[in-house]
């Protein structure tokens, strides 16, 4: 048998259906829905006649325009995202899908969720009707963005009519240095390969840097491939994955967990596998990193320096002119002297218990500084609730933070938290787009840490100042 | 959904790169649970100010572009996220045809969901056309599916690529899940062999 990679094996055990001009059907394993992208889906649904062919494999959480306030169970007060949070209840009621609502501890961010229930297993396809669906590869699943058709498609066949994807590896070697993370990592890779890198690729990302991240940090790294332009990143199954999902609820167990995990042993790259396309990146030559566009791609090592339209070619020459313009910078301004005015650590990127734990190891006996607006929404309930189990939100309170309830919130604003024209934020999450986190609002992406050690100075920080 | 097969129309030159789908729709349009309506809202920031009114310098508003069926842009266009609400947007304002040297994966599968197309073609050819499209009302760009080609209002002709079965769905305005569930019986007989050789899914 020819060596395959493992995208490949993945691929090969999803073919439903294989046209002559190649163009597969794809079965896919966990289909998850939030309230954003699914209604006119359902609506499809309805309107045609058809059902949901897999219900028990579907799973459906409102994320994207909860409040993250402690009263949000009086309601929410937007009638608008109020009606979409209403219409998934109905939807996951009607059709009998798997549904934890805002009400329910185990509610989070979607991405969150799937691996914390035990839904996202190895070697499976998962789907969602969002671009960071990605985040699952990090189990060595085949995970993808889907859009809103897409999804009506996903519910009435459990199938998705998919071309295959070149495969391209992504090897960070060796050994980080203190202070650098799987943030710093995924930011880096962007920033080498442009946001459009990865189009038509499906990244695995390998090397001893990838296998010493925890499963959160693997999740981190991930979820960002779409910022390079991948549908889906991969990381192949170990013994840490394997440990994550043991005893997750919807896990298998007993006699099918060991099925299940001999079967996982056999998901990695051949040795002599094909790769379209090979970056190879040392892991001691990785800063912590900051963006200072509005494209994911305009990473610099926070020690750097802002740069000049004309350190560009092309397109990006224009492209970082209008960059600058809306993030109000200064070419040749060091970047670690930037003023911020909003501190915001959640998302789908790093929401997770380790980023919070992470945080806090720069928290601890710190203030936040005076007039910064500073936030941490937690990934899901259960992240919130072990935070609170393990001292975490005690730390992040008395360092002046907002300790919210879990959701997207100011990952894309679609929620009441959102930054005011002209506001400078220091996010974790994945996107600096123009009027991203509110109409105007300027956003730097970066780690928990750098964005924890940004809150105590109040600019954007060399995290190693703050360490040890 | 509706059919794509010839058109000749205006050109709304957006010589940007990484147009993301944040700019094409911003989220606060996302909130809506139908398909239609977006138009107005399509490149909402750039297109008003904070108070609502128009931009004039912005192509969309300027007088031509307002009709403008086709858009040409820059690489990587529609990068971000996988709302459709963008192409709905787009569709729903009146533009058909995209042209760009590149676009972000679940962008450009989700055009040809609504009868978009969307076509790739090399920078120097998407360059003509941008300055095409800069001449408004008196440059008319043709695009032909069937021929697959893009022609200039003085004729100069490109082919370009796309899958063919994307390309039948298009012209023929095919319901895809309908399409699929003709093949039922494939998908039963796979569920039927994973319940054996995966049972833990
Ligand atoms: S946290 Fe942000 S990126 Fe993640 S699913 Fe929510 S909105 Fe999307």
């Amino acid at each position: 048998m020819s060596p395959k990679t493992l995208y490949d094996k993945i691929w090969d055990a999803h073919v439903a259906h294989e046209a002559e001009d190649g163009t597969c059907l794809l079965y896919i394993d966990r289909h998850l829905v939030h309230e954003v992208t699914s209604p006119q889906a359902f609506e499809g649904l309805r309107m045609t006649g058809r059902s949901v062919r897999a219900p028990d494999k579907t799973i459906a959480v409102p994320d994207h325009n909860v409040p993250t306030t402690l009263d949000r169970l009086n309601g929410i007060e937007n009638p608008e995202s109020r009606i979409q949070v209403e219409a998934l209840d109905r939807n996951a009621r009607d059709f009998g899908v798997h549904y934890y609502p805002v009400s329910d501890v185990r509610q989070g961010i979607v991405h969150i969720v799937g691996p914390e229930q035990g839904w996202t297993l190895p070697g499976m396809t998962v789907v969602c009707g969002d671009s960071h669906t990605a985040t699952h590869g990090a189990f060595g699943a085949l995970a993808h963005g889907i859009g809103t058709s897409e999804v009506e498609h996903v519910l009435a066949t459990q199938t998705l009519i998919q071309k295959k994807s070149k495969n391209m590896k992504v090897e960070i070697t060796g050994k980080l240095a203190p202070g650098v993370t799987a943030k710093d990592i995924t930011l880096t890779v962007i920033g080498k390969t442009g946001t459009a890198g990865g189009t038509g690729y499906v990244i695995e990302y390998c090397g001893e840097a990838i296998r010493d991240l925890s499963m959160e940090g693997r999740m981190t790294v991930c979820n960002m491939a779409i910022e390079g332009g991948a549908r889906a990143g991969l990381i192949a199954p170990d013994e840490k994955t394997f440990a994550y999902c043991m005893g997750r609820p919807h896990a298998p167990k007993g006699a099918q967990w060991e099925a299940a995990l001999a079967w996982w042993k056999t998901l990695y790259s051949d040795d002599d596998a094909h790769w379209d396309k090979v970056v190879t990146i040392r892991g001691e030559d990785i800063a912590p990193v900051v963006t200072w566009g509005t494209s994911p791609e305009d990473v610099l090592p926070i020690t750097a320096s802002v740069p000049a339209p004309q350190d560009f070619t092309g397109g990006k020459v224009d492209a970082a002119k209008r960059a600058l313009d809306y993030m109000g910078l200064t070419a040749g301004t060091p970047l670690a002297e930037v003023p911020i005015d909003a501190v915001f650590i959640g998302s789908c990127t790093n929401g997770r218990i380790e980023d919070l734990r992470a945080a806090a190891a720069i928290l601890k006996g710190r203030k936040v500084k005076e007039g910064l607006r500073a936030m941490i929404v937690p990934g899901s309930g259960l992240v919130r609730a072990q935070a609170e189990e393990e001292g975490l939100a005690e730390i992040f309170q008395q360092a002046g933070f907002e300790w919210r309830l879990a959701g997207c919130s100011m990952c894309l604003a679609m929620n009441p938290d959102q930054l005011s024209p002209g506001e400078r934020c220091a996010a974790t999450s994945n996107r600096n787009f123009e009027g991203r986190q509110g109409r105007g609002g300027r956003t730097h992406l970066m780690s928990p840490a750098m964005a924890a050690a940004a809150a105590v100075t109040g600019r954007l920080t060399d995290v190693r100042e703050l360490m040890g | 959904m509706d059919k794509f097969d010839k058109l000749t129309g205006i050109a709304a030159p957006m010589p940007m790169i990484n147009i993301d789908t944040d700019m094409i729709i911003p989220k606060q349009f996302l909130k809506t649970i139908k398909r239609s309506g977006l138009g107005v809202n399509l490149f909402d920031e750039m297109r008003y100010d904070a108070d609502g009114n128009e931009i004039p310098g912005f192509v969309l508003n300027k007088a031509p572009y307002r009709e403008a069926e086709i858009l040409v842009a820059g690489d990587n266009f529609g990068c971000g996220s996988s709302r459709e609400h963008a192409p709905w947007a787009i569709k729903d304002f009146g533009i058909r045809c995209v042209i760009a040297p590149s676009y972000a994966d679940i962008f450009y599968n989700n055009c040809f969901k609504n009868g978009i197309l969307p076509i790739a073609l090399p920078q120097e050819q998407v360059d003509i056309l941008m300055k095409d499209a800069e001449r408004g009302a008196n440059a008319r760009i043709t695009v032909d599916l069937e021929a697959q080609t893009v022609s200039t209002s003085d004729g100069e002709t490109f082919s370009f690529d796309v899958d063919p079965f994307k390309k039948r769905c298009l012209m023929e305005g095919l319901d895809d899940i309908g399409l699929t569930m003709e093949k039922a019986a494939s998908i039963d007989a796979y569920e039927a062999q994973q319940a054996t050789s995966r049972p833990w899914v």
